[in-house]
C-alpha cells in the first residue's frame, strides 16, 4: 500500500462528521442539552439609524411573568467594547445608536416568547438625529471609521497624462449576508468564581473569550469558549459572535443560570454585519491594444456604524485590485465609510472579491472600447512570471501559474469555438441573448496583519493507541477537522479512524487567531504536524532504544512500526512506551515565514504565496424580462497538491456558487430610513439547486505543489473559489453588449437581478 | 368534549393533550420532544432545513410528503405518520439516501443536511427515477449554502428504490393510522387555542357560521407563518382537510374544478393534461414542500395582491363557489377581490372549490412569472394572457396581472384596446404603450415600479411571440 492511501493526506475521504450530518446526529450548539432552568432571550433594538438614547425604561418589562433579567449598556461589569482593530464597539448601545437593529436592552425569561413579548414593554425614548445612509454621501463628507489608506506604485498621474487613451467611470457594488444556515447562537453557563463556560457557534473562540472577559470585566483563563462546529460560517461568525456572546454571558452572570441567546433568521440579518458593499471610480490609461499603462482607483467601501474589521478588509480589497494584471504606474485609495447601518464585516475573500472586480470592470470597459474581446486584454495584461511581475504593494510574485491555467482551460472549455458560436447565436436571435467570459484569479493568502499567522495544537496518544488531536481552528463545514486529522494520520501512517476529532476549545489550545483568511489548514494542519512529529520522535527514540536498532531505522506504516527487522503494532508500542514512562501528550506550533508588511510606505510582503484559477461561464439572457440563467461554468482551480481532493472539491463547486450569487439575485435593500428590508429567505435570495450551472465542470490543477514550504505543498482553498462567481457577471455583460451590437456602453451595477439587467438593456 | 392529538412519530404512536395545538411541529420536535435533527433556518418555510415527512393513507396506500415543520401545526398531525431524520437509520445502518449523501460528499456544514435528506426521503418513496430538472423541481425548497449543490443532485440522481423498514412495516402502519380515524368533529384545546377538525361539509359550515373569527386553515403555507413569525394568538382554527368535498377534483369535457384545500401538487397532474402554462407556473410556486401543503383556495383567500394563482385563474375565467348554512353561490375570480387584502367572502362562508373551464380550440393562454430567483421566490409580477381569436382577430382577451396593484387584476382599458383587432405586432405594440399606463405599481425590494411597469408590457409582447410561435422558448429557463 503507498503512503497515500492509508494515511490519509491526499486520499478521497469523507467529511469526519458526514455520517452523524445525515442522520441528525451531529450536535450544533442549539442541540446542546440545556441545563434546567435554562433562560431564553430577545434584543431589543434601535428603530432609528441614529438617535440619542433620552431614556430607557425598563419597569414593566422587569416585573412581567417569568422575566429574569431586562439589562441595558449601564450594567455592564467591565468594558462595553468588542472592537477588534479599534477601540469604542459598543454591545449595547449608551448614548448613541447607529443603526437599525443594534441592540440596546437584553431579556432574559424563562422562554423565548416570554422575553419577547417583555420586549414590547421596553421604551426607549430616542430623538432622531439625520443619519448618513449612502457610501457616496459618507465619502463627499469624508465621514469615515478611519484613516483612508492607499498603494501606490510608479507615478500613475504622469502615466495618466501620457496616455495613448483614457477613460474614466463608476460602479456600484451591493453587499452580501452569509446566509449561514444555522444563524448566531451562544449558550453561557455560568460557574464558581464568576467563571464563565461559553459554547458559541464562533469562528473564533479565542475572540469570545477575550470580549467576554473584557466584558465581565475578568481575566481571559474565567472564560472557557468551545465550539464544536457551526452551520456555515462564511467569516459571518468572525468577529458577530462576540457581541452575541457578550449579551449571553452578562446575563448569564447576572442570573447565575443558564443562557441560551439564539437569534431567529430576521433578527439575525439585521443586527449582524455583512459583506461590504462598495462605490469604485477609476481613471485609467490605456496603449491602442489595450495594455494598461496607468491607473488610479478609488475604492469607497460601506463599512457601517464602526470599523469592526473593516480596515484589513478594505486593505485587502487594495491588494486585491491587480487581480492578475500588472499595474506599473498605479494609486490605488481606500477609503472606509462611516454609514449609519450595520457595521459590515468579513465575508469569504475579505473584501479580496471586491477588489479584483473593480480591475476586472476596468479591463472590460476597456475591451468594449476597443472592441476587441476582453479575453484577449485580460491577456495581454497579465503579470509576467520573471518580469512584469511586481504587485502595487511591492511584492514580488514568486509563483505566478495564470498563463498555465489559461492555455489549459482555454483548450477544456473549448473556449474559442463557443466565444464564436454565441457570436453567431446573437446574430440569429433577438430575445434571447448568450454571453460568455473568461475570468481569471489569483488570490493572494496569509491574513495581512502578520502576527495573527500563528496556530497552536495539542495532541495526545492514549495508552491504547488512540489519538486525540485538538487545535486552534473551527471547523464550519469547510472540512478543515478532516484535512488536520488526516495530517496527524499520516504523521504516525495509522488509519483515520485512530484520530480522535474534538470541539475546539480555549481550554486547550490558547491565544489562537480566527479560522479565516483560508488559513485553517494552512496554520493548523502545520501546527499538529509539528505536534505529531514531536510524539513521534519520542516513539522513535524509544522503539530504537527497545530493539536496540539505529533511530533511522525506525519506521511507521500501515498502522505498524518498524524498527531494524522488528515489526510492532502502533498500538503496541505506544502500550509500552506508557509503560517505560515516555510521555505522549505534546503541543504543536506554527508561525509563517517570510511575511510581513509596512503599512506606513505600503510596502511589504503581506501574503506567503498565491492561489490562481480560472473560470470560464456562459450565460443566457431574456432580453424582455431580464431573466438569466448560467448554462455553463468550467472552473480550473489550483489548491497546491490537494490535502483532500473531495473537500477541495467542494470548496470550489461552493465558493464559485455563493460568488455567483452575490453578484446575480443576492440583493441587499434598505428603506430610505435606513432599515433592511430583505432580512429572510423569502426576500434574500441566494442560489437554489437550478441555479447551478446546467453544465458544471470544475476542475483542481493537476501535478502542482505549492512553491513554498506549506503542509504536504498543499495550498489554502476556503476563498479563492468564491472569485469565480465574476465569470458569471462578465457573461451576463458579455450577454448585455450583445443587444448593443458589441458596440455600446453597457451600465450595469452589481448584484445583475433582473430588474437591473432589464434596466441596462433599456438603456442601450 | 375534547380530543387528543394522536400520530405516528416515526413508528411510535403519540397522544397529545396539553399542548398548544398551533405550537408549530419544529418547535415541539425540538422543545418538547428534544429531538434536535431537525433544524431551523428560518422559521417561514424557505429554507428547507426542517423539512420532515408526514405520511397518510391514501387511495388505501401510503404517501409520503416532505413538509415544511416551521409551519405546521402541531394539530394537523392527528391521523398521520411524522417522519424525522431520526426514524431512519436503521439497525445501525444509514437509509439509502442516507448512504447516497456520504457518498457523494452531499454535506459539509450539515445544518442543511437533514431537510435534504427528508426531501431525499420522500423522493425516494415516490418509487421513480429523476431527472435533473424534476430533481431542481423537488429540492427547490432546501437551501444550502456551502455545497453549490451539485453534490446533492448527484446523490439525488442515484436514488433507486430498494425498498426500506418503513416500507416493509407498511401494513403496520396503515393498520395503526387507521385506528387513530374516526368520523365525526375532533376538538382539541389547550393553552388557549382551540383546533377544530370537521369531518363533513356541514359541520365546517356549522363552526364557521358560530365562530366567525376562527381561522381556516388548509395548508398553511400563508397561516402557519402568523405563528412562526408574527407571533400571533390564534384563538380559534378550523383544519379543512378532512373535508372531503374541499379534497375532490372532477373534471369534464369543458371544465376542471377542484376543491378549495386540494394542495398544488394534487392539481398539477390536472394542470398538465389542461393547462400546460398553468403547470408550469405552479411548478415553481413555493417549494415541492409549500407545494405538498398549500392550496389554491388558501392562495386566492390569503388574497394577496402577489399570489400567484389569480391572474391566471383570472385569465382563464374561473369562478369560486362560496358556501355557507344559507347556501351556496359562484363568483367570478375577477369580481371575487374589492381592495388590498379584501374579497366579496361573507364572514359565515368557506371558499368550497374553484372552476376552471378548459381552453377551446382557438383560445390561447401563457401565464408568466417574474421572481427575482427563478425557484421559490414571490412574483415581483405575474402576468397571464388569454386570447379566443377568431382567425387572426382578437375575439376576446383577458390579461391579468400580480404585482401592479392593490389586488390581482385585469387590465380592461388594455383588454378593450385589443378586442375585435388584428393580433399583429403593431397592434401590440400600441396595446404595450396602453398598459404602461394601465396601473401605477409601487416599488418596494422586490422591484421598482418602473421594472413592473416594463415588464408587465414585455410580458404581453412575449405573450404575442409565443402565440404567434416566434419564439422557440418561453423562457431561459428549462425546467419541465
Ligand atoms: C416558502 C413559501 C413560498 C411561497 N411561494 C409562493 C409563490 O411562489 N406564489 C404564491 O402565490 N404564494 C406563495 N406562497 C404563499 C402560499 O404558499 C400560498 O398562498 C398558498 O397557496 C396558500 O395556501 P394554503 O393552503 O397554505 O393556505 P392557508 O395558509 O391555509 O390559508 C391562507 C388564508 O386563506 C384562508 N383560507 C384558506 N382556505 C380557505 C377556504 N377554503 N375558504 C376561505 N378561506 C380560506 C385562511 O384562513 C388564510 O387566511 C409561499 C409561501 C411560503 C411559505
Ligand atoms: S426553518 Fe426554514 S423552512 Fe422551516
Ligand atoms: S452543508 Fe452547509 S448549508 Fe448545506
Amino acid at each position: 500500500m503507498s503512503d497515500k492511501e492509508i494515511s490519509g493526506v491526499g486520499a478521497y475521504v469523507v467529511h469526519d462528521s458526514a455520517h452523524k450530518h445525515v442522520t441528525g446526529e451531529a450536535v450544533y450548539t442549539d442541540d446542546l442539552p440545556e441545563l434546567p432552568n435554562c433562560l431564553h432571550t430577545w434584543v431589543v433594538t434601535s428603530p432609528h439609524a441614529h438617535a440619542k438614547i433620552k431614556s430607557i425604561n425598563i419597569k414593566r418589562a422587569e416585573s412581567f411573568e417569568g422575566v429574569e433579567a431586562v439589562l441595558s449598556a449601564k450594567d455592564i461589569l467591565g468594558t462595553n467594547d468588542v472592537g477588534p482593530i479599534f477601540p469604542n464597539e459598543p454591545v449595547l448601545a449608551e448614548e448613541l445608536v447607529e443603526y437599525v437593529g443594534q441592540p440596546v436592552v437584553i431579556i432574559a425569561a424563562q422562554t423565548r416568547e416570554l422575553a419577547r413579548e417583555a420586549s414590547h414593554l421596553v421604551k426607549v425614548e430616542y430623538e432622531i438625529l439625520t443619519p448618513i445612509l449612502d457610501v457616496r454621501e459618507a465619502l463627499e463628507k469624508k465621514h469615515f471609521v478611519a484613516e483612508p489608506h492607499s498603494l501606490q506604485i510608479g507615478d500613475s498621474k504622469k502615466a495618466l497624462a501620457n496616455a495613448a487613451n483614457r477613460l474614466q467611470g463608476e460602479i456600484d457594488l451591493g453587499g452580501q449576508d452569509h446566509f449561514y444556515l444555522e444563524g448566531q447562537i451562544c449558550v453561557a453557563h455560568p460557574l464558581e468564581d464568576d467563571d464563565m463556560k461559553v459554547y458559541s457557534s464562533t469562528q473564533h473562540p479565542a475572540e469570545v473569550q477575550k470580549m467576554v472577559a473584557r466584558f465581565l470585566n475578568l481575566a481571559k483563563h474565567s472564560v472557557v469558549v468551545e465550539v464544536r462546529r457551526m452551520g456555515g460560517g462564511f467569516g459571518g461568525k468572525e468577529t458577530q459572535p462576540a457581541n452575541i456572546a457578550c449579551m449571553a454571558a452578562l446575563l448569564a452572570n447576572k442570573t447565575k443560570k443558564s443562557v441560551k441567546l439564539r437569534l431567529g433568521r430576521d433578527e439575525d440579518m439585521i443586527i449582524t454585519g455583512k459583506r461590504h458593499d462598495f462605490y469604485f471610480t477609476y481613471d485609467v490609461g490605456y496603449t491602442n491594444e489595450g495594455e494598461i499603462t496607468g491607473i488610479e482607483l478609488n475604492l469607497a467601501s460601506k463599512c457601517g456604524h464602526v470599523a469592526d474589521l473593516s480596515t484589513s478588509i478594505l486593505d485587502r480589497a487594495l491588494f486585491f485590485s491587480d487581480s492578475v494584471y500588472y499595474l506599473k504606474d498605479a494609486t490605488i485609495n481606500g477609503f472606509p465609510c462611516k454609514t449609519h447601518t450595520v457595521s459590515n464585516t468579513a465575508f469569504r475573500g475579505f473584501g479580496g472579491p471586491q477588489g479584483s472586480f473593480i480591475i476586472e470592470e476596468v479591463i472590460d470597459v476597456i475591451s468594449n472600447k476597443l472592441k476587441k474581446n476582453p479575453h484577449e486584454v485580460r491577456k495581454l495584461n497579465y503579470y509576467g512570471t520573471e518580469d512584469r511581475n511586481v504587485t502595487p504593494y511591492h511584492q514580488t510574485i514568486e509563483d505566478n501559474i495564470i498563463h498555465e491555467i489559461t492555455d489549459q482551460l482555454e483548450v477544456s472549455s473549448d473556449y474559442q469555438k463557443r466565444y464564436d458560436e454565441i457570436r453567431e447565436y446573437n446574430k440569429n436571435n433577438k430575445y434571447y441573448k448568450k454571453g460568455i467570459s473568461f475570468v481569471p484569479t489569483k488570490f493572494g493568502v496569509s491574513f495581512t496583519t502578520a502576527f495573527l499567522n500563528q496556530a497552536g495544537a495539542l495532541i495526545h496518544i492514549y495508552a491504547d493507541g488512540s489519538i486525540h488531536l485538538n487545535h486552534g481552528g473551527t471547523e464550519m463545514g469547510q472540512g478543515l477537522f478532516t484535512k488536520v486529522a488526516q495530517v496527524v494520520a499520516s504523521e504516525f501512517q495509522v488509519d483515520l479512524s485512530r484520530v480522535k476529532i474534538t470541539a475546539t476549545t480555549t481550554e486547550k489550545v490558547p491565544n489562537t487567531s480566527a479560522t479565516a483568511a483560508s488559513s485553517g489548514s494552512d496554520l493548523n494542519g502545520m501546527a499538529a504536524q509539528n505536534g505529531a512529529q514531536k510524539l513521534k520522535r519520542r516513539l522513535i527514540k524509544f522503539a530504537a532504544e527497545k530493539y536496540e536498532v539505529d533511530q533511522s531505522s525506525v519506521t511507521f506504516k500501515n498502522n505498524m512500526v518498524y524498527a531494524g527487522d522488528n515489526e510492532i503494532s502502533f498500538n503496541a508500542l505506544v502500550g509500552e512506551a506508557y509503560f517505560a514512562r515516555v510521555s505522549l501528550s505534546a503541543t504543536g506550533f506554527y508561525k509563517t515565514p517570510k511575511i510581513y508588511y509596512d503599512r506606513s510606505t505600503s510596502k511589504g510582503r503581506p501574503f506567503f504565496y498565491y492561489t490562481y484559477g480560472a473560470c470560464v461561464a456562459e450565460v443566457l439572457l431574456d432580453t424582455l424580462t431580464g431573466e438569466c440563467k448560467v448554462t455553463r461554468a468550467d472552473i480550473l482551480h489550483d489548491v497546491g497538491a490537494s490535502l483532500s481532493p473531495n473537500i477541495d472539491m467542494g470548496q470550489i463547486e461552493g465558493g464559485f456558487v455563493q460568488g455567483m450569487g452575490w453578484l446575480t439575485n443576492e440583493e441587499l435593500k434598505w428603506d430610505d430610513k435606513g432599515s433592511l428590508r430583505t432580512h429572510a429567505p423569502s426576500t434574500y435570495k441566494i442560489p437554489v439547486s437550478r441555479d447551478i450551472p446546467d453544465v458544471f465542470n470544475v476542475e483542481i490543477l493537476k501535478n502542482h505543489k505549492c512553491k513554498e514550504e506549506t503542509i504536504y505543498s498543499s495550498k489554502a482553498v476556503g476563498e479563492p473559489p468564491f472569485m469565480h462567481g465574476m465569470a458569471v457577471w462578465h457573461a451576463i455583460k458579455d450577454a448585455i453588449k450583445s443587444h448593443g451590437n458589441y458596440e455600446k456602453e453597457v451600465k450595469l451595477n452589481a448584484p445583475a437581478t433582473p430588474e437591473e439587467i432589464l434596466r441596462a438593456l433599456d438603456s442601450m | 368534549m375534547v380530543d387528543s392529538i394522536q400520530f405516528l412519530l416515526n413508528q411510535e404512536l403519540i397522544s397529545l393533550r396539553d399542548i398548544n395545538p398551533s405550537m408549530t411541529v419544529l418547535q415541539y420536535l425540538r422543545e418538547k420532544q428534544s429531538i434536535m435533527g431537525t433544524k431551523e433556518g428560518c422559521a417561514e418555510g424557505d429554507c428547507g432545513a426542517c423539512s420532515v415527512v408526514l405520511v397518510e393513507i391514501v387511495n388505501g396506500e401510503l404517501s409520503y410528503k416532505a413538509i415544511n415543520s416551521c409551519i405546521l401545526f402541531v394539530g394537523s398531525l392527528h391521523g398521520k405518520q411524522l417522519i424525522t431524520v431520526e426514524g431512519l437509520k436503521y439497525q445501525n445502518k444509514l437509509h439509502p439516501v442516507q448512504q447516497a449523501m456520504v457518498d457523494f460528499h452531499g454535506s459539509q456544514c450539515g445544518f442543511c443536511t437533514p431537510g435534504f435528506i427528508m426531501a431525499l426521503f420522500a423522493m425516494y418513496h415516490m418509487q421513480k427515477s429523476f431527472t435533473v430538472n424534476e430533481i431542481h423541481n423537488q429540492l427547490a425548497g432546501n437551501l444550502c449554502r456551502c455545497t453549490g449543490y451539485r453534490p446533492i443532485i448527484d446523490a439525488a440522481a442515484s436514488i433507486q428504490f430498494s425498498g426500506d423498514h418503513f416500507e416493509d412495516k407498511k401494513e403496520e402502519t396503515k393498520t395503526l393510522l387507521l385506528s387513530i380515524v374516526k368520523g365525526g368533529l375532533l376538538t382539541f384545546r389547550s393553552e388557549g387555542t382551540t383546533f377544530f377538525i370537521p369531518d363533513s361539509l356541514e359541520s365546517l359550515l356549522e363552526l364557521r357560521q358560530k365562530y366567525p373569527d376562527a381561522r381556516l386553515l388548509a395548508g398553511g403555507t400563508d397561516l402557519g407563518l402568523m405563528i412562526s413569525k408574527h407571533f400571533q394568538v390564534l384563538s380559534e382554527i378550523i383544519l379543512l382537510g378532512n373535508v372531503s368535498e374541499l379534497k375532490d377534483v372532477t373534471e369534464t369535457e369543458d371544465q376542471l374544478s377542484f376543491g378549495a384545500a386540494v394542495s398544488y401538487t394534487d392539481l398539477l397532474p390536472h394542470f398538465e393534461n389542461n393547462f400546460p402554462s398553468l403547470y408550469k407556473m405552479v411548478l415553481r410556486l413555493g417549494s415541492t414542500q409549500i407545494r405538498n401543503s398549500g392550496s389554491m383556495g388558501g392562495n386566492i383567500m390569503n388574497a394577496s395582491p402577489i399570489g400567484d394563482s389569480s391572474p391566471a385563474l383570472m385569465a382563464l375565467g374561473a369562478s369560486v363557489t362560496l358556501a355557507s348554512l344559507n347556501g351556496e353561490r359562484e363568483v367570478l375570480i375577477s369580481d371575487l377581490f374589492v381592495d388590498y387584502r379584501k374579497t366579496t367572502l361573507h364572514e359565515e362562508e368557506v371558499l368550497l372549490s374553484i372552476k376552471i373551464p378548459k381552453l377551446k380550440e382557438k383560445q390561447t393562454f401563457e401565464v408568466f412569472k417574474i421572481s427575482k430567483r427563478f425557484d421559490q421566490d414571490i412574483s415581483t409580477c405575474c402576468g397571464a394572457f388569454c386570447v379566443e381569436f377568431d382567425d387572426s382577430i382578437v375575439k376576446e382577451v383577458k390579461i391579468a396581472f400580480g404585482g401592479m396593484a392593490a389586488t390581482p387584476i385585469r387590465a380592461k382599458n388594455t383588454e378593450g384596446f385589443l378586442t375585435g383587432k388584428q393580433w399583429t405586432e403593431e397592434t401590440v405594440e400600441q396595446a404595450e404603450k396602453l398598459l404602461q399606463e394601465e396601473f401605477t405599481p409601487m416599488s418596494d425590494f422586490r422591484g421598482s415600479a418602473w421594472y413592473r411597469t416594463k415588464v408587465s408590457s414585455n410580458l404581453l409582447k412575449k405573450f404575442y411571440l409565443v402565440s404567434t410561435n416566434q419564439l422557440e422558448d418561453t423562457g431561459v429557463v428549462h425546467y419541465e
